[in-house]
Order: structure tokens, then C-alpha cells, then sequence
């Protein structure tokens, strides 16, 4: 099928009136412009022109070298096949409302075929192989991951609605790397576990979420294979085409047939998957919601169980920190990937003298946020990933408006008529217990209160069923080092925010799931872990 | 002979040894007496929990050579009562003086055992992570907090102080229960008494462990249901109440361990801690 043209739309779309008189553009990634689908509107609501506010043309991805097939079959036992299901779906482009490709939509006797096929594979084939070779196959997939990275890319911008810079340089380069860590650690976990003896688990269920597809995908397989067990992994509804390519990825790199299967589908596919009695390990990342309904399915049985859910995680600002940096770090905590992420700085806590200043720099930061089209090298701000996201958010921002929240957009945000957009937004003076202060929002929307003292921070910040991630802005080291101990969060960034990579482990403590991944910690939730010295 | 003094069983909870709220009470062979053990209720169990939610923080956060002297300490305690848990093992459960000498000996090794281990956990278990980035990035385990701990009717002390001692390690406090069983045949509720007092004079902070006999059908579910309980310890032998408690612990996403006889002891001290991953920009 012919992908959609990309760039002649583009330029038609994002081009904004002012970049074609030759508005001199700054450095790239500094004072940034906002760049949105319908053009940026270069004066503020008061019609003063903002100093701040310059505008780029637009840079538009090239996406026309991108094949996609019409329609996807389900990857099971090495081939793409029918579903016996019988059903499909379209997967669309959030930023644009159009069809991508049809999808299969696994139903339950497609997930007894995958698992089957995966047990297969696991007593036949990967069980069995050293750990040498298994390791050598997973070298090859991030070695293939690193070739077809500007496909995969573009793909994933496409059917997600994230930002194309970011897909590039962060989910992609992720994903590889994640095959290439847990690829070398195939002939070495002996050396994770000293003095006790390992085992692989057998077959995987693995359901992943809309969020970071490839990179997901690559989480959850990667260490699954590198410890010997085989897999069924399902990939969101809304965002299946870039763990299709990953199926393509394993048959190019010739692993074993039925090592790794995927089945695309909704709900129902997953929960098949989950509560088949021949996976002997569930590991899910998602909604803590829907992590506990399958923590319940799993409760009785002798399945092994890994979540990563949701939170609600705090950015505690210091008086003594490096204020624009902070300001920075609390865009990339919450704005990242349009806020879509588990471990968003979504809770902001400044500390009350530089409040006002933080709350000033971060609203004219946020005056240079450009949302627009992910294909666009310099958007900000993609698309929202699905119609129904965007209806939560929405829901939600309207709740805490009603609720008397003070609010803040930037001035110029239009979104483009087709398409899921939401503009970056701020709500102050939240009360800790107030509903925007409490539940994960998914989308770019930050609360904001204030505290007083480090133990006021903490206590404010600890107040949360979740305990994925947090962050912290001072130039204090002790300081740092005493409030990263006191958080309850199992990813503490201190000047800094969402960072990932391969070795460090990443997952929550209480209601924001179960489990490691990455890392040494992570290797864990697949192997048996048995003997040793006592 | 002037007339003997019974020892009275009582609950351990927050330090204290307080008969249970409900006044009910079993009646349980102790050689040729009775003792009249505590059947303790949903109240006394959220009374313990509170106890060891308050406890929690300071054992936290006690240095993990202090944690370690202090559960070295209590294998000095057990060692030092070692004729009264032989007599009462010899009393209720008829073991000979071999079989109780070596079960005594286990429960002490795994305290000696465990004490030794709370200032390595982090270097064993803890790692620098090398990532591509300039960020110097460490994990470190953490206790996650109140942790259930629901003992077999099989009794095995040397098991016994391996569940409490490898919990309490990295700095968790306990709440435990001693199953009453079928009016405690079979198992040793009573041990409940000298293990305490070992423990109250162990400069082990008060709540850090608390002690019940009790129904298990009865307090299972709020054992998987209660909400500060972070990660609870099954070591029961029926499968039906674990799945009721793993259920019940969904609510707050509960770890719920059962683990089997193979498991190392790390893991058996890292099944009740979290990793903390921790990052920081390097640059000058």
C-alpha cells in the first residue's frame, strides 16, 4: 500500500506564514518555535508579539522510502498467517485520522496456536541452545534493529503519534540496545546469581502498551530470550505495526521458528494470553487497572508474574536548584512523548520562595513548545495516540478545571482539525487531594503544589498508592542523596528526568506494579532461581 | 517443692505481650500441663500491623551493621534459653534431645547466618549501571515495609527463624502468624513465648516484630487484604489460602511469596525488597 505522502502535505500544513518572509531561526533546539499543524500563530492573546516565540519551517521526515503491506497476518511459529479469528482491524495515524494497514485481530484459539507454538520452540529448539547461540541471534536482532532504524522510526511515528525526533533518537537506539545488553548476557547468568543455579521459565505471555511500542517489545523479549524461554507477545491495538516489523526482524535474523510469536489484537487476545494455562509467565506493562484484573486471573496458579503500571510521580523542585534547568527538566518529565509515559514528573512540587519564579519561567518555556506533526523533525509535542486517550484527558483536565484549579495552556496552541492534539497545559494551587493531583493522566498535563521544607516534599511526594518514578532538582548533593532515600519510587532521577537504558533497572514500588526490567535485577523475572550456597 | 509457675502465652505486638482483644482462648497440651494460647483477631492483627508500620521507618533506616549485631543478638538469646525451647519441643511435639539440639542449632544459624548478611546485601545485590549516557546511575535494594509472614502448621524452628531472620535483614518489620492448626497438634503455637521474649531482648525496636497465634481461615484474608502490609510470606501448607491471599493482596498490588525449600537465601531476603534505581547527570 501506498503510505501516505508525507512531505508535499507537510509543507503545505506546517510551513507557518512567518518562516516564509525568512524569520531567522535560531539555534537548533534553543528558543524554540511553535510550530503547530495549522501554522503557528506567531501573536500572543494580547497581541503583543512575544520575544521569545520565533517559528522554523518546517522539517518534514522523509517517509515515502517506508513499505508497508496493506494488511498484517498474525506472526505465529516463524510465518504471518490468517487469523483464525477470522477478524481485523485498521490501524490508523493519529495526527491525521487515516487508515495505516489492516490488522489481525487475534482471538482465543489464534493465542492457543502462538502458545503452542512457543512451548514447541521452548522444549524443542531455545530451551536447549547454549546460551552462546541464543545470545548470538539476539545480536543479530539489534544489529538489524540498527539497519532498518529510519524505517522503524518513521513507522512508529506514524501509527503512535510521537514526535519523529523522538522515535529516533530515543525508542529506536533503546530498542537495539536492549537486544544488544540482554544478547550478551545469554552465556553469562551464572555470573548474575552467584552461587545459585538458573533456569529459563518456558513460555512467556507478554502484553505491552501504546506508549513505546518498539521499545516495549524490546523489554519485554530481549531478557525473555537471553534467559532461555520463548514468548507470545501481544503489542497494543493502536500501536501494532512496529512489533510487526520486529516479527519481520526475526524471521531476517532466521531465530528459531516460534521462539517469538505476535499476535496483534485487543482485550480479548490479551486476556486469552494471560489466563492460557500454557504460559508459565505473564509479564505486562499497562494500566495498574488493568494490572490488577490480571494479577486476580494469575492469583491460584503457578504462573510467574511481572507489572509495570501506572503512576503519578513526584518532581520536587529545590530552592537551591539550577532554576532553567529545572524548568527544562520538568518539560522533558511531563511533555515527553505528549506525557504518555508511566513515569512522568506529572506531580510538580517547588519549594514555595522559588515557586513563583519556576511557575514564570516554566509558562514561557512552555510559549515555545511546538506541537504539531510528529513527522515534523522539530515538533515538541505529537499527536494524542488515540481518540479515546484523548477523551480521557480531556475528561480529566475539564474535572480539575471544574474543580477550581488555576490552568495554563500555551497562548497559541490551535490544533490541527484532523488528528488527536492536546496542548501542553499547568494547573496550580492543586490540592494534594485533588483528583489531577492523584490519578495518572496519560497526556501532557502537569499539577503543581508547593512545599516548605525537604520532609514536607517527601511527605507530599510519598503520598501516592504509585511508587514508579520521581525526580529531584537541587545543587545540594546531600540533599539529594537524603531525599532520593526517602522516596518511595524505584527510579529516582536527580537533575534529570526520564533517562532510560538498558542496564539501569526500571519498575515500581507498590501500586505501580512488580519486577525489574533492565539490568541485572531484571534478568530475574524470567529464570528460575534455585540452590546455592546456604 | 514449693508449686510450680506456669508460663502464661501470651501475643507479642509492638514489644508488649497483650492477651488478645477477644479474650478467646485455645487450650494446647504443654507435656503434662495446659497453656491457654491466645486466638488472635482481625484486631489484633491490625493492632500488630500498626505497630510494625511505626516500627518500620526507624529499622529502615538503622545502619545495617546495627541491624546486623542486633539479629546476632538474638541468636545469642536463643542460644541461652536453649533448655526451655528443648523442653517445650520435647513437651509439645516429643522430639528427643537430638532432634530439639538440631533444630535449635538451625533456628541460631539462621539468625548468626542472616545477621551477617544485612551489610552485603547492597554490594551483592546492588549494582553501578554503565549506561551510554553521562549519568552515574547505582541500584540499591530497599525494604518494602510491613511484611506478613504466614508460618506452616508443620513446624520447623530452624525454618522458622530462617523466615523471620532473612525478612527482618533488609530491614523489614514483621507481622507473623503462628497457626493454631487443629488446636496446635502437629505444631508448636507455644514457641511463640520463649521466641519473643529472645526477641524483646534483643534490642530489637519494639513493632519491628510481632507475634500472633491464630486461626489461619480466620485471619487470611485481612493478612491479604490489609492495605499497609506490603509483602506477605506464605509458608503455608494450603494452596487454597494462598490463592485467597494472593487475590485479596491485588488491592495494593501485594507481594505475595511463596517460595520453595531450593530457594537461596539471597533471594529469600530480596523477595521482600524493592531496587532503587537513582540517576545523576556527570559533568563538571
Amino acid at each position: 500500500m501506498a503510505l501516505e505522502k508525507t512531505s508535499a502535505k507537510k509543507k503545505k500544513l506546517a510551513a507557518p506564514k512567518s518562516a516564509a518572509k525568512g524569520a531567522a531561526k535560531p539555534a537548533r533546539g534553543k528558543s524554540a518555535t511553535h510550530v503547530n499543524g495549522e501554522g503557528a500563530r506567531l501573536a500572543t492573546t494580547s497581541g503583543r508579539p512575544n520575544r521569545f516565540i520565533q517559528d522554523y519551517d518546517a522539517a518534514p521526515q522523509e517517509a515515502d522510502f517506508v513499505k508497508l503491506k496493506p494488511s498484517y497476518g498474525l506472526f505465529i511459529g516463524g510465518k504471518f498467517m490468517e487469523p483464525k479469528s477470522g477478524k481485523r482491524f485498521d490501524t490508523i495515524n493519529p495526527a491525521r485520522e487515516t487508515k495505516i494497514a489492516e490488522i489481525a485481530d487475534a482471538g482465543e484459539a489464534d493465542v492457543a496456536l502462538a502458545v503452542e507454538s512457543a512451548r514447541k520452540a521452548y522444549e524443542g529448539v531455545w530451551g536447549k541452545m547454549s546460551g552462546k547461540e541464543r545470545g548470538r541471534y539476539l545480536f543479530r536482532i539489534a544489529r538489524i534493529i540498527q539497519e532498518r532504524a529510519r524505517e522503524l522510526a518513521v513507522v512508529e511515528t506514524m501509527d503512535g503519534g510521537k514526535p519523529i525526533r523522538e522515535s529516533r533518537d530515543v525508542d529506536v537506539p533503546l530498542a537495539a540496545a536492549h537486544f544488544f545488553y540482554h544478547a550478551g548476557w545469554a552465556d553469562k547468568l551464572e555470573h548474575a546469581f552467584p552461587g545459585a543455579r538458573v533456569a529459563p521459565i518456558g513460555v512467556a505471555g507478554q502484553v505491552i502498551p501504546w506508549n513505546f511500542p518498539l521499545l516495549m517489545a524490546a523489554w519485554k523479549i530481549a531478557p525473555a530470550l537471553a534467559t532461555g524461554n520463548t514468548v507470545v507477545l501481544k503489542p497494543a491495538e493502536t500501536t501494532p505495526l512496529t512489533a510487526l516489523m520486529l516479527a519481520e526482524i526475526c524471521q531476517q535474523a532466521e531465530l528459531p521458528e516460534g521462539v517469538v510469536n505476535i499476535l496483534t489484537g485487543g482485550p480479548t487476545a490479551g486476556k486469552a494470553l494471560v489466563e492460557h494455562r500454557g504460559v508459565d509467565k505473564v509479564a505486562f506493562t499497562g494500566s495498574t487497572a488493568v494490572g490488577k484484573l490480571i494479577a486476580k486471573s494469575v492469583a491460584g496458579t503457578d504462573k510467574r508474574l511481572t507489572l509495570e503500571l501506572g503512576g503519578k510521580s513526584a518532581h520536587i523542585i529545590y530552592e537551591d536548584a539550577a532554576i532553567d534547568q529545572a524548568v527544562e527538566g520538568i518539560v522533558n518529565g511531563i511533555f515527553f512523548n505528549q506525557g504518555h509515559v508511566c513515569c512522568a514528573g506529572s506531580r510538580l512540587l517547588v519549594e514555595e520562595s522559588v515557586a513563583d519564579e519556576v511557575l514564570r519561567k516554566l509558562k514561557r518555556r512552555m510559549e515555545q513548545i511546538r506541537v504539531g506533526d510528529p513527522l515534523d523533525k522539530n515538533t515538541d509535542i505529537g499527536a494524542i495516540n488515540s481518540a479515546s486517550q484523548l477523551e480521557t484527558i480531556q475528561k480529566l483536565v475539564a474535572q480539575a478545571r471544574g474543580e477550581g484549579a488555576e490552568y495554563f495552556q500555551p497562548s497559541r496552541f490551535n490544533a490541527p482539525k484532523k488528528g488527536f492534539w492536546h496542548a501542553p497545559c499547568v494547573f496550580s494551587n492543586v490540592a494534594s487531594a485533588s483528583t489531577i493531583f492523584r490519578t495518572e493522566v496519560f497526556g501532557p498535563v502537569l499539577a503543581v503544589t508547593t512545599f516548605r521544607t525537604p520532609a514536607e516534599a517527601v511527605a507530599k511526594a510519598n503520598d501516592t498508592q504509585y511508587g514508579l518514578a520521581a525526580g529531584i532538582w537541587s545543587e545540594k548533593g546531600s540533599k539529594i542523596y537524603w531525599t532520593a532515600s526517602q522516596l518511595k519510587a524505584g527510579v529516582v532521577w536527580t537533575n534529570t528526568y526520564n533517562k532510560f537504558d538498558p542496564t539501569a533497572p526500571f519498575g515500581g514500588f507498590m501500586e505501580s506494579g512488580y519486577g525489574r526490567e533492565g539490568g541485572i535485577h531484571g534478568l530475574e523475572a524470567y529464570l528460575k532461581v534455585t540452590g546455592g550456597v546456604a | 517443692m514449693s508449686v510450680k509457675v506456669f508460663k502464661t502465652v501470651k501475643l507479642f505486638i509492638g514489644g508488649a505481650f497483650p492477651r488478645t482483644e477477644s479474650g478467646r482462648v485455645v487450650a494446647v497440651k504443654l507435656g503434662a500441663n495446659e497453656a491457654n494460647l491466645c486466638v488472635a483477631s482481625r484486631k489484633d492483627l491490625r493492632q500488630a500491623v500498626e505497630a510494625a508500620e511505626a516500627a518500620a521507618g526507624g529499622w529502615a533506616k538503622a545502619s545495617a551493621y546495627n541491624r546486623g549485631q542486633i539479629l546476632y543478638r538474638a541468636a545469642e538469646m536463643i542460644e541461652g534459653r536453649r533448655p526451655e525451647f528443648a523442653q517445650l519441643f520435647a513437651d509439645t511435639l516429643g522430639w528427643d534431645a537430638a532432634r530439639a539440639n538440631r533444630e535449635i542449632d538451625a533456628g541460631i544459624d539462621a539468625f548468626v547466618y542472616y545477621a551477617g548478611f544485612t551489610d552485603k546485601l547492597s554490594q551483592v545485590r546492588g549494582a553501578v549501571n554503565p549506561v551510554a549516557s553521562r549519568h552515574h546511575v547505582f541500584t540499591t535494594p530497599e525494604p518494602v515495609g510491613v511484611v506478613g509472614l504466614i508460618l506452616p502448621d508443620a513446624f520447623s524452628f530452624g525454618a522458622m527463624c530462617d523466615d523471620l531472620a532473612s525478612i527482618l535483614a533488609g530491614g523489614n518489620s514483621v507481622v507473623a502468624l503462628l497457626p493454631l492448626g487443629d488446636g496446635g497438634k502437629g505444631g508448636c503455637p507455644a514457641v511463640l513465648a520463649p521466641l519473643a521474649e529472645c526477641l524483646a531482648t534483643s534490642d530489637l525496636p519494639g513493632g519491628v516484630v510481632n507475634l500472633l497465634t491464630g486461626e489461619l481461615a480466620e485471619l487470611a484474608p485481612w493478612f491479604g487484604s490489609h492495605m499497609e502490609i506490603r509483602a506477605l510470606s506464605y509458608r503455608h501448607e494450603d494452596r487454597a489460602t494462598l490463592a485467597l491471599i494472593q487475590k485479596a493482596g491485588v488491592e495494593n498490588m501485594k507481594r505475595v511469596v511463596a517460595y520453595g525449600a531450593d530457594t537461596p537465601p539471597l533471594k529469600r531476603i530480596t523477595s521482600f525488597m524493592e531496587y532503587k534505581t537513582a540517576w545523576h547527570p556527570v559533568g563538571a
